[in-house]
């Protein structure tokens, strides 16, 4: 389909502020009688907060007040997982107990440095498994080490012989706390030719935003002012507004651009600590900002899940996955987590398409960095400990590992996941056939295992997923008398450009050229309409239709009201050079501005004062009913979607492996996208190369490290868990996309944010297992110290299926 | 590359000064306006940007601090503030150097620039800056000036860098969003604008 703004490039208007600096970040702010807040924060992971003595910090000069946790939750702290504003029990180290707020921060420091605060030291943990074992610490509250969806804090343990038993490398024999399962197992493990069998770890790792997540805030005439750092505007106001305490209606989230977010800035919930200035500049009564440290950023800003698990797989002779049993023990760190595991057993239904797969799942604490959603959760973890898998089965049954990702792949019609969705559309064989044949996959065959010397060649097939739509959101656009279009837009700006590719759809509806678009974010009383949070790659599809769908509410008003005016029926009408006209006869017709003009001079419907969708969400009831006859306004409810809009990758990779120092050479990479339209080209090209870096960290550098005696992080920077640099990536990646239409979108168009990284990690793991002979660490990050010990022949000295230390 | 100045030269001074020993240390000293007593504090002038500039700084503070919160060059950014992802490059002396890394007082003899100064009087963008919103270079852009700085930096020293040198030269810009290869391309574009 010819489209006029959808699938072409342009320069999103945010770009030109990031290159000279211009654009504001939340601690570029100032504001007159502005004071600093400091937190004094656990220092040991597990305590309960006895006493706090601060009568001498608030004796000093320049101190102006405390908050601490007593403050915020009046009536007692949650009894609930998740991040708090503060907290009386810490379940980890660096967790806030109180901020103070002081005339600038060495004053504050210095107040801090004299507040007594007496805890009881409680048991800690930093590997699930030593919890889970009978008489192991628990690190949650209550002498707890889960947390059960609607009945709180809860306590599991398995004997030590059955720890010890999956440690040892065997099948895990307790009762999992969550178990969902499709087909029938034993009949699948019965027809497979290659059964294989492995225990396996990934490890938990820290988002490590560039920008840590400080925030501002001012109280006037009695609305909140909040500048902070978040993935989205309004579904992150929204979720805001509640958590401080104030009306949705009294709040403003001001949120030009944020420093990178990955899962942990999408929602509320997962950064409480933006209302920590909010409500110490209640109480004081002064504008407060908050400087968030790049150790602080690590301490609150979330962490991916580790995995402690189990996998055995089974195929066919002709290759087909015919049985599928995994069982992973998540690491919910220490203030809960998310449904990685859930989410990885779902992943590999939909990439292979077993017959019979069965999931069973426990989560359990250790005290250490918060987990919570991070790019890909659960997909990801597991794309890495697959992959080496398929192309075992390949070799054992004779199929060329291409060839047996094609006999499993999704398609058109499949169904997957415990609910057996189907996907709206699936385009994963054409992807593989594309990836394969621009990285030349089968040329390259003669490569594998080539040395040179101390080194050698390995090459990696792998594939990504992850959901990538969803529905119900809101749309708003309006029109001045100017004939300007006013795309209001509450996606946030994290660096995907999705607040103005979701824009170009309102565009594309009523034929307006770019140059007389003026897209409304950066903050909330812009008057924006409920969006999703911009988290699980979702952003594409789900904004797509709410501006599609606002758009043409615009457009039929402008019919109607041209109809009316001058004659004939709106379908007679069309839309062209900023003009809605006759189409049988162009000349008659209003410009935009006039028919704005008429559209404010009809009111009701035309200018939001009547007639508006049931369904809008209260934020966007409050925008719409503050734009409310001051312009020719489309508003738009979204339906509910059908299926599930997947995004998948398929990635080609070459490494050159150096068997003296563990280390390899990324020598080519080619990913490609199966997402549907593609909005914006060079949006998308950056999707699938940050994917790819991250990617890479996950199956060679990113880590968590805590001190085992004291329980102390140690990995709080950016090169202890190291982030891959430009000498970790390959000079150049080659990217693509298929570039096919889904039906559930008016443009076509599906999310793929996540899925870039699965299939780089997937690929990647699969070159190095390639370049050494095939064997499988099952494990994420796979080190160099790990590759040298192999090569080595000598045993690892970590605890096996260790986490949040070091493997090596 | 300047034969004063070298980014190795510039972490040793530091770590012998004990400038970047922790985060929040040079917070406090630029917003403290309880100076310590016995400290030295004094009026300096430097040259940022083309413009002499005088600014109160306190002894241990660092060029980063200065420059975002005395002057108000908020294009510097702090991502980590102890020399590990370069947000905060600027030039000095024509080296990228981290100013998280550097000591404000020993910059009195020396020429700065930060993003802010490298438009033209007219507006016209930097070829780098240009180059990279043509390539869309940037992601959530909070490494961005760093990056552009290091890209000037590089351009500087070899006009005509192959992309494996110039892969090289930005290798101390961290991009959590991991947009090097769209970095990359920017540096290649703006060889090509001049």
């Amino acid at each position: 389909m010819a489209y006029m703004h959808i699938g072409k490039d342009f320069v999103p208007p945010d770009v030109p502020g990031k290159v000279t600096g211009r654009i504001k970040y939340a601690e570029d702010y100032t504001r007159d009688g502005m004071v600093y807040s400091r937190l004094l924060t656990s220092p040991i992971p597990h305590a309960r907060v006895l006493d706090i003595d601060a009568s001498e910090a608030l004796a000093m000069d320049g101190v102006f007040g405390i908050l601490t946790a007593d403050d915020v939750y009046p009536d007692g702290e949650p009894q609930s997982t998740g991040l708090k504003i503060l907290t009386n029990e810490p379940t980890l180290v660096g967790e806030p107990i109180l901020a103070l707020a002081a005339i600038d921060e060495k004053t504050a420091e210095t107040a801090i440095s004299r507040i007594n605060v007496t805890f009881e030291r409680l048991p800690f943990v930093l590997d699930p498994l030593d919890s889970l074992a009978e008489g192991g610490p628990n690190g949650y509250p209550g002498d707890n080490n889960t947390f059960v969806f609607r009945q709180g804090f809860a306590t599991e343990k398995w004997t030590e012989d059955q720890v010890a038993s999956f440690r040892a490398g065997n099948e895990p024999t307790a009762e999992a706390q969550q178990t969902w399962s499709l087909g029938d197992l034993e009949a699948g493990f019965a027809a497979s030719e290659f059964v294989y069998e492995t225990t396996f770890t990934t490890a938990g790792y820290p988002h490590h935003s560039m920008e840590p997540r400080s925030a501002m805030a001012y109280w006037e005439d009695g609305k909140l002012y909040l500048h902070g750092t978040s993935q989205s505007l309004t579904a992150l106001a929204d979720g805001m507004a509640p958590i401080i305490g104030v009306p949705k209606e009294d709040i403003v989230f001001i949120n030009a651009a944020t420093g990178g977010g990955f899962g942990q800035r999408a929602r509320a919930g997962s950064i409480p600590s933006m209302a920590i200035p909010a409500k110490l500049s209640q109480k004081i009564n002064r504008p407060v900002m908050m400087r968030i440290t790049r150790e602080e950023e690590f301490t609150i800003g979330g962490a991916r899940q580790g995995f402690q698990g189990w996998v055995k797989v089974g195929f066919k002779p002709d290759g087909v996955m015919s049985a599928c049993d995994i069982y992973i023990i998540s690491d919910n760190g220490g203030k809960g987590g998310g449904g990685d595991a859930s989410s990885a057993a779902d992943c590999i239904d939909v990439l292979y398409q077993p017959d019979a797969l069965r999931f069973r799942g426990t989560s359990i604490v250790s005290n250490t960095g918060h987990r919570g959603a991070q790019r890909g959760p659960g997909q990801n973890q597991i794309a890495p400990i697959i992959a080496p898998i398929m192309d075992k089965a390949a070799d054992a049954l004779g199929i060329s590992r291409l060839e047996i990702r094609k006999i499993n792949a999704p398609r058109n019609g499949d169904v997957a996941g415990p609910r057996q969705t189907p996907f709206t559309s699936a385009y994963v064989p054409e992807s593989l056939d594309m990836a394969t044949q621009q990285f030349d996959w089968e040329g390259r065959q003669s490569r594998r295992r080539q040395r040179n010397g101390s080194k050698v060649i390995g090459l990696g097939l792998g594939q990504g997923y992850h959901n990538a739509g969803r529905s119900g959101m809101d749309g708003i656009v309006t029109m001045g008398t100017d004939g300007r279009l006013k795309i209001h837009n509450g996606v946030g700006n994290l660096g995907t450009y999705s607040y103005a590719s979701t824009s170009r759809a309102a565009a594309e509806v009523l034929k307006m050229p770019w140059e007389s678009c003026d897209i409304l974010n950066v903050r909330t009383d812009n008057h924006l309409p409920i969006t999703s949070p911009q988290d699980g790659s979702n952003s594409i599809f789900t904004n797509t239709r709410t501006m599609f769908g606002a758009a043409t509410d615009m457009l039929n008003k402008m019919k109607e009201i041209a109809a009316t005016d001058l004659g004939g029926d709106p379908a007679d009408y069309d839309v062209s050079n900023e003009r809605v006209h006759q189409i049988a006869d162009t000349s008659v017709g209003y410009s935009y501005a006039e028919v704005a003009q008429r559209a404010l001079e009809l009111g009701g419907k035309f200018t939001g004062e009547a007639e508006l969708p049931e369904e809008l969400a209260e934020w966007t009831q409050i925008s719409v009913s503050r734009l409310a006859g001051s312009a020719f306004m489309g508003v738009y409810h979204d339906p509910r979607h059908e299926g599930n809009p997947p995004g998948f990758t398929v990635t080609c990779c070459e490494i050159e492996l150096d068997l003296e120092t563990g280390k390899y050479d990324i020598l080519d990479m080619v990913t490609i996208a199966d997402s549907g339209t593609i909005v914006h080209p060079q949006g998308m090209k950056n999707q699938l190369v940050g994917g790819a870096v991250w990617g890479i960290g996950l199956s060679g550098y990113e880590r968590h490290l805590y001190d085992p005696q004291n329980g102390l992080p140690a990995s709080t920077g950016y090169w202890q868990s190291k982030v891959p640099t430009y000498l970790d990536t390959p000079v150049k990646i080659g990217t693509g996309w298929v570039d096919l239409p889904d039906p559930e979108n008016p443009v076509g168009a599906r999310g793929i944010g996540e899925p870039s990284m699965g299939a780089v990690s997937a690929a990647l793991t699969a070159a190095i297992t390639d370049a050494l002979d095939g064997h499988h660490f099952a494990a994420a990050p796979i080190t160099a110290d790990m590759i040298l010990n192999h090569l080595a022949g000598t045993e690892e000295n970590a605890v096996p299926l260790a986490q949040n230390n070091f493997r090596g | 590359m300047n034969s004063k100045v070298t980014r190795r030269r510039f972490i040793k001074g530091v770590v012998a000064s004990g400038a970047a020993a922790t985060t929040t240390g040079m917070w406090y000293a630029a917003n403290g306006q309880d100076r310590p007593s016995g400290a030295v504090e004094r009026l300096i002038r430097i040259n940022v940007n083309g413009q002499m500039r005088s600014v109160d700084v306190a002894p241990q503070e660092t060029l980063a601090s200065t420059l975002r919160y005395k002057l108000g060059l908020t294009g510097t950014k702090l991502g980590c503030n102890r020399g590990e992802c370069g947000a905060c490059t600027v030039l000095v002396d024509d080296v990228a150097t981290y100013a998280c890394s550097v000591l404000t007082h020993s910059m009195k003899n020396a020429r700065i620039e930060t993003v802010e100064g490298l438009e033209s009087p007219n507006g016209d963008l930097h070829p780098v800056q240009q180059a990279f919103v043509e390539e869309l270079s940037p992601q959530c852009g909070y490494c961005t000036p760093g990056q552009v700085m290091s890209a000037v930096a590089l351009l500087r020293a070899n006009s005509n860098p192959t992309r494996e040198e110039a892969r090289h030269a930005m290798s101390g810009n961290i991009c959590r969003c991991g947009s090097y290869d769209s970095y990359l391309n920017g540096v290649m574009r703006a060889v090509q604008l001049g």
